[in-house]
């Protein structure tokens, strides 16, 4: 059924008893040519594109628990393509455009919502490196504008310009970036799959990997055997825990990052703004919630919650940006586990396993990749080779030293 | 969350900063012939869902480097011992 | 002003003698001390408070506690307006002003109340199926509007004027709640002598003690309580935290509290802070937070005047309030009898009694019945009428027919009750349904923490009072303490054993819309058609129909919304299983977690010893990390470019002084520094001299460059390392690491003096012979000090170190003291070295210097650089081990085509050059396949009379002498460029040697 302003008109007439299921919930094929493991956005855009891309439909999308429900429902929402590095540039600024007509493509409203991010400056260095990372975007197609701060006063007049700590100086914007309404991007892509013939199974936990001669062959699940002549994981979070079934060990470590939301308020913040000097952004959904965030944790964790010291140090930074924020109240935090790569940046593509697949390593930036990061794994998949567009993202950088390392931390994940 | 200095005693989490897997080892040898072994030591870990070996520091208190075992999904405390060892012995079990 | 018609003649904990003035959308109203917002808005009548959030339903007074989804309300003015504060937790203070909020015009008439006709076109996430054509409409049109609409309050974007703090407490056992269950917990504990915390979100210790009709030893649960509570102030080993919520549960019993120590008055009193967040690390919890009371969902149960029956006696026992004349009880449990009883005991007429059971009890019918309260048993009501007052319900048996119409202006809901177990599992521990009990209640916790009373799904005085005890007494034995004598447990008389309720989820029939969640607007039909399209999970059925995740986060609709989603899909509710609680508990400010932590106190400010120096000179400073350093030191007329370029060339002709004391210092001392250095660095260390200084490279085990600096060799086995201002605290806890961890044997130990010792940078070709004026005890000429020289004096009897080193490319030294003498050795400096005309230089001169020079900061040591990319690949030993070693050589490190270093000139004399720019060949254009680089570092020469740069380069110096295009596209810049060697200046070293 069409999603349109017209077809609510004609269900409300029925009232709205005729609406079908918007996936529907098929018990298990014995196999499949293309298993995606996790139902997150990432692994049902990548059905959606190995379908609507490369006509590979006999596919099968497994979730443990139900769609959507790790770091695709948790996340901060934000959408963007303000990087820096050649490796990372391309792919993001495909991914944009991806989710600049993705409504349209999944007949669904995801909200994508194009407000602005602006990060801020607060010193001539920090400038310098905007305007590297400025120019690097627009060399790639990508938008970006300098913002000095009389332009910000404008758009952001109750930042602390007079009494701060370390002062705005200015700010890097990307017009283009922006948020979108997490949750529907998974059940847009697991509808639009869906009505391709890709079957999504929720409750399905996979239990083990079945490997004969170097190549998988299926997966053991909670719902029993699945064959598959090839597997993806897209499970973020989670990677090392799959991987380690496969005998494979990754550069990665899980760590949480804790998100917040304030109570709904009037439209107070109208972009995206990240601070410089300190661990917080912050957006405004469209309910009204004031959604934001900052840093991680710090330390190994499975659990989807964080601690007290890391929920201050972000408000403490939240507040000395927008000292207006202190009477508004925070009405939920939470935690999401983060695949965080030695290099803070993604791997896409294949293992020393045939047939297995891997998409991983998001560290706390997967949700804008959604779109893009489902197209190249679909291309991965069908081809058997990386896009251009995820070479670099090769599992082996780390051994030929191609490491791909924006803010240049080095191998500890929890600086990146 | 609450971390056990082996010299401090409990403290909290703030006083302290974290460093991650506490049981590779750095090689000794830098021979070509070492080069999966370094690998391993700087890049590959094992991330546990459960109980983890990690090294964390008292930076805000005494500066001592220290092995913890914690489960990564509880967080609860299982073990603890200074890096270096009284007698430079090897605490990990 | 409105007199309060509504309040009763007698009774209630307010005291009469005390009015307060208070508005209420501008119009002024009167109640008494001991009242909420919402009690005194009651008692003059005002039923109708707020529209809701989607169809902007009119909406009244619905609990009388903290879980409040309707009687939201923007409390306080400017830069203090407080949006959706909670009108039934709000103090009534002097002067309290509060507006309704998310209407427009008016509450009463609210034009985006048409939402509510349209509702039909409006269901749970019709967003998702439409607004996408024309695609650019959902930016410019459609999201507008939407956000317009939505929202509640509108928050102030005026700085917070109030102060927050932060405090810690450490306890042997904390109780969470101060009603008859958390009053006999800290009683038990506190006999024993265990320390403990009591904290109560209420201003009031009691808790239900002050709701309703009991008696306890022979006194009022009131006076029972006041006792009690006097008991515990009188102890040393008890605090009591009122207005305080314990909203968090963090790992290891740490606990976030948030207390309102002033929000209870118009603003702080000075000095004061208006909320405090208390750290609590306590041993023992006990949670005795009660319950909440569930509503029921039939049509129209969102009128104001429909209330719940705990916040109605509430309302009659405690504040002495009407909240209606003409009252219906409708309930599934026995609490509809006493909030008839409550309701009749004060002369409001009661007009039915509602009960979904069946066989209500004949005595009891006999005792409503004769005094004019229909009972009508195995019933239910079908739906409210009245709109934005509450003007009736219609009654019908539960098995179907028309029932009857009966007029009221309250309904009084009791769907059962909910434990208060939401900090249980905000460590990961799901709460379990009991279907005895019917309702969630907290999984497995440990042994440290224990659940009491009404929290624990026995809502009875008897059993509160006892695992009130129980718990309080064990949680005393498990840290040790011990009750001297038995406690006897005190007598309730007057409460009889209720019978069970009955649960009831929704209301067949409904016609119209019936609420789950009241705040967000959530039906029952919402809900039925989120299972219809698949969103059949809990959390899908949450994220869908938004169920839950308003300010109230759905604590008077969660359990309800849950039931409903099992009987939709043929679950049991075990089998449903329910969403996860998250902190905080209620709605905590920002500014709370925040504290003093804001504008110039975010982050602490580290001076160095010569800062008065500096201030006296009149230096202009900046932020480097938590430092300030001296910029520059403008004269009269002078702006930064101005003054540094003065300060350039008075440094390069004559003599400078640069306070260089934020350069971190470590002292390595031990048999093995030596060793130690050596595997810190890249570059050798073994076979430096005693009285030497070396320039030495830190690598990341990845091969990348961390940090520069030097050290050197003060005795046989002390060093003393410098590294950037940007890694001190990094480089010390990188060596803590190795040593502790990598090469334990290694018998070295050392310590950051970077406070204890200020540094002070003198060069320029004067500095000799300036140096040797003020220290003229010690040798300079080049023979007895030369480059690279280090050694330790003595100046009037103040130790004193001395090296030859120099980042601005001058003859120069370092000059170390201690931090106390900083200040009188740069005077006495200053003094001798105006006769050479001697010039402060700040940190802005000393960049353009070492870009002359060639010399990289973070600005090229950015964490993504080897030491070949920046031209020192001579100082990568090939001989030893050291940290970065073994990474340093595979194939993308060494790759001759990395970005390396090279020095940039513009080819137009005038030109200037932009840092961040990027290069591209001779009339290539600025697409990234085209992009072979970026300016690193800019500066305007004063040496050389034009600007000069340092990029990373494809390649690096085997471009020297190509042309190519340096383009700033951001500001529209662009500059044509030559690549050359980055050694602008002096190339040879001569000056530095000489």
């Amino acid at each position: 059924m069409k999603h349109s302003a017209l077809q609510i008109f004609r269900q409300a007439w029925s009232s709205h008893r005729k609406w079908p299921r918007t996936w529907s919930s098929p018990e298990p094929k014995p196999a499949y040519d293309v298993v995606i493991v996790g139902g997150g956005g990432h692994g049902l855009a990548t059905a959606f594109y190995l379908a609507s891309e490369h006509g590979i439909r006999n596919v099968a999308v497994l979730e443990k628990g139900w769609i959507g429900g790790g770091n695709t429902g948790r996340n901060t929402t934000i959408v963007r393509s303000n990087y820096l590095l050649d490796g990372n540039e391309p792919f993001y600024e495909w991914s944009l455009k991806l989710w600049e007509g993705l409504e349209q493509s999944l007949n669904y409203n995801v909200m994508m919502s194009q407000r602005g991010v602006i990060n801020l400056f607060h010193s001539d260095s920090q400038r310098d490196g905007f305007i590297r990372r400025g120019n690097a975007m627009l060399m790639h197609g990508a938008d970006a504008k300098l913002m000095d701060r009389d332009e910000l006063e404008k758009v952001l007049p109750y930042l602390d310009f007079d009494n701060a700590r370390f002062p705005v100086l200015g700010g890097l914007c990307q017009p283009r970036g922006g948020t979108a309404r997490h949750d529907a991007v998974a059940w847009g892509f697991a509808r639009a799959a869906d009505q391709l013939g890709v079957d999504i199974i929720q409750n399905c936990e996979v239990t083990g990997m079945r490997i004969k001669d170097g190549a998988i062959e299926g997966l053991d699940t909670t719902r029993g055997f699945i064959g598959a002549g090839k597997v993806g994981l897209a499970v973020a979070g989670n990677s090392s825990r799959l991987a380690s079934m496969a005998g494979l060990r990754l550069p990665i470590e899980s760590h949480v990052l804790q998100a917040f939301v304030s109570e709904s308020i009037k439209p107070l913040v109208d972009t995206v703004v990240t601070f410089g000097a300190g661990h917080f952004y912050v957006s405004q959904s469209d309910k009204g919630g004031l959604v934001f965030g900052g840093d991680l944790d710090g330390y190994n964790s499975y659990a989807q919650r964080g601690n007290l010291p890391t929920a201050e140090h972000i408000m403490e930074s939240g507040m000395a940006m927008m000292p207006c924020l202190g009477r508004v109240r925070v009405v939920r935090h939470w935690g999401g586990v983060m695949d965080m790569t030695m290099d803070g940046s993604p791997i896409i593509g294949l293992t020393p396993v045939t047939g297995l697949y891997l998409n991983g390593g998001w560290c706390y930036g997967g949700f804008k990749a959604t779109p893009g990061s489902g197209w190249v794994f679909a291309y991965t998949l069908a081809r058997g080779e990386p896009h251009q567009l995820n070479a670099a993202y090769r599992l082996d950088r780390f051994s030929t030293g191609r490491i791909i390392d924006e803010k240049g931390m080095g191998p500890q994940p929890n600086l990146h | 969350m609450r971390i056990p200095c082996p010299n401090c005693g409990e403290r909290g989490l703030e006083e302290f900063s974290y460093r991650g897997d506490a049981t590779v080892t750095r090689p000794t040898s830098i021979e070509p012939s070492s080069e999966s072994a370094w690998l391993d030591y700087v890049y590959l870990r094992d991330n546990p869902y459960g109980p983890h070996w990690e090294f964390w520091h008292h930076i805000s208190g005494c500066r001592a480097w220290f092995r913890l075992k914690r489960d990564t999904v509880t967080h609860k405390v299982l073990a603890v011992a200074l890096a270096a060892g009284v007698d430079g012995e090897d605490h990990r079990s | 002003m409105t007199r309060q018609k509504f309040r009763l003649p007698v009774g209630g904990l307010i005291d009469r003698l005390q009015p307060i003035e208070f508005r209420f959308d501008g119009k002024r109203f009167e109640g008494y001390e001991g009242d909420t917002l919402a009690s005194a808005l009651l008692a003059n009548g005002v039923r109708l408070v707020g529209r809701s959030f989607k169809y902007h339903r009119p909406r009244g007074i619905f609990t009388s506690g903290s879980e409040e989804p309707n009687a939201l309300v923007e409390l306080r003015e400017g830069a203090r307006r407080e949006p959706n504060t909670r009108a039934t937790v709000t103090e009534l203070f002097e002067g309290l002003s509060a507006c309704s909020q998310n209407r427009w015009p008016s509450l009463r008439f609210d034009w985006r109340a048409v939402n509510g006709l349209i509702s039909a076109l409006l269901p749970a996430g019709f967003y998702y199926k439409t607004f996408m054509w024309p695609a650019s409409f959902w930016e410019k049109v459609y999201e507008p509007q939407i956000r317009r609409a939505a929202g509640l309050g509108r928050a102030s974007s005026r700085a917070d004027p109030d102060h927050y703090e932060a405090s810690w407490h450490h306890c042997d056992l904390l109780v969470i709640g101060a009603g008859p269950a958390g009053l006999m917990a800290a009683r038990a504990a506190a006999r024993s002598g265990a320390r403990v915390l009591i904290a109560d979100e209420q201003a009031r210790f009691g808790g239900t003690l002050l709701d309703e009709h009991v008696v306890i030893d022979g006194v009022t649960g009131v006076e029972w309580a006041r006792a009690c509570i006097e008991e515990l102030k009188t102890s040393d080993n008890v605090t009591l935290l009122p207005r305080t919520t314990v909203f968090g549960h963090y790992d290891h019993n740490v606990l976030g509290a948030v207390e309102r120590v002033n929000d209870h008055l118009a603003e702080p009193p000075p000095g004061q802070p208006r909320q405090r967040l208390w750290h609590i690390i306590a041993r023992q919890v006990v949670l005795a937070s009660g319950a909440m009371e569930r509503g029921l969902s039939f049509t129209n149960n969102d009128r104001p005047g429909v209330m719940l029956a705990s916040a109605v006696r509430s309302y009659v026992n405690r504040y002495a309030v009407a909240p209606g004349e003409s009252a219906i009880v409708f309930a599934n449990n026995d609490s509809g009898v006493r909030t008839v009883r409550d309701l009749k005991s004060v002369g409001l007429t009661v007009r039915a009694l509602v009960d979904v059971r069946s066989g209500v009890d004949s005595a009891v019918r006999a005792e409503l019945e004769d005094t004019g309260t229909q009972v009508f048993d195995n019933s239910v009501v079908l739906r409210a009428h009245g709109t934005t007052q509450l003007r009736g319900a219609r009654i019908a048996p539960r098995g179907g027919g028309q029932g009857v119409d009966l007029d009221c202006d309250l309904l009084c809901l009791s769907g059962g009750h909910d434990p208060r177990i939401h900090l249980t599992s905000h460590t990961g521990v799901k709460p379990v349904f009991d279907n005895t009990l019917g309702c969630f209640l907290a999984g497995d916790l440990g042994e440290s923490v224990s659940v009491v009373g009404g929290a624990s799904g026995r809502f009875d005085m008897v059993t509160a009072l006892r695992t009130g005890h129980d718990a309080g007494h064990e949680a005393a034995l498990r840290c040790g303490f011990a009750l001297a004598i038995e406690q006897p447990i005190p007598e309730v008389t007057g409460e009889s054993a209720e019978s069970a309720s009955e649960a009831l989820w929704q209301i067949a029939g409904a016609t119209e819309k019936a609420f789950v969640d009241l705040q967000n607007d959530v039906t029952v039909d919402d809900l039925a058609l989120a299972v219809r399209e698949g969103f059949d999970s809990v959390e899908l059925m949450k994220r869908y129909t938004t169920l839950g995740m308003a300010t109230d986060q759905g604590k008077t609709s969660n359990v309800t919304g849950l039931a409903i989603l099992g009987e939709q899909t043929q679950r049991a509710m075990a089998d449903v299983g329910t969403t996860t609680f998250r902190p905080p508990y209620t709605p905590v400010a920002i500014g709370a977690f925040a504290g003093d932590s804001r504008g110039r106190h975010f982050q602490p400010v580290r001076y160095s010893p010569l800062h008065e120096w500096a201030v006296d000179l009149g230096a202009e400073f900046l932020e480097v990390g938590l430092w300030y350093r001296s910029r520059y030191f403008p004269k009269a007329g002078e702006d930064m470019a101005v003054a540094s370029e003065r300060e350039v060339l008075a440094t390069r002709r004559s003599v400078g002084v640069c306070d260089v004391s934020t350069l971190g210092k470590i002292d390595i001392q031990g048999p093995d520094a030596g060793a130690f250095l050596n595997l810190l660095y890249s570059n050798g260390f073994k076979t430096l001299q005693v009285g030497k200084a070396r320039y030495g490279l830190m690598l990341r085990e990845d091969g990348i460059l961390y940090d520069d600096g030097t050290a050197s060799r003060l005795t046989a086995d002390r060093y003393l390392m410098t590294t950037t201002t940007h890694n001190a605290a990094g480089v010390l806890a990188h060596m803590e690491f190795y040593h502790q961890c990598v090469w334990p044997g290694l018998d070295v130990q050392f310590c950051s003096v970077t406070e204890q010792w200020a540094g002070l940078a003198v060069a320029g070709p004067q500095s000799r012979e300036l140096l040797s004026r003020v220290l003229p005890q010690i040798s300079l000429d080049n023979d007895a000090f030369p480059y690279m020289a280090a050694g330790e004096f003595t100046f009037q009897g103040m130790a004193l170190r001395l090296f030859r080193i120099s980042f601005s490319g001058e003859l120069g030294y370092e000059i170390n003291v201690p931090a106390g003498y900083a200040r009188a050795f740069a005077d006495h400096l200053m003094e001798v070295g105006e006769a050479f005309g001697i010039t402060p230089y700040g940190s802005e001169a000393l960049d353009v210097m070492r870009i002359e020079k060639g010399h990289v900061t973070a600005k090229e040591l950015n964490g993504q650089t080897t030491p070949h990319d920046l031209g020192l690949g001579r100082m990568v030993s090939q001989k030893k081990d050291y940290i970065g070693r073994f990474l340093s050589g595979r194939p993308g490190m060494i790759d001759a085509n990395r970005q390396r270093i090279v020095g940039l000139v513009p080819e137009r004399a005038g030109a200037r050059l932009f840092a961040g720019a990027h290069l591209v060949g001779p009339g290539k254009s600025a697409i990234a396949k085209n992009d072979e680089g970026f300016v690193t570092s800019v500066t305007y020469s004063p040496a050389l009379g034009h600007w000069i740069g340092l990029a990373l380069v494809n390649g690096g110096e085997e471009r020297i002498g190509e042309k190519m295009r340096a383009i700033e596209g951001l500001r529209g810049m662009e500059a044509d460029v030559e690549l050359v060697s980055p050694l602008f200046l002096d190339p040879e070293g001569v000056r530095l040697r000489d």
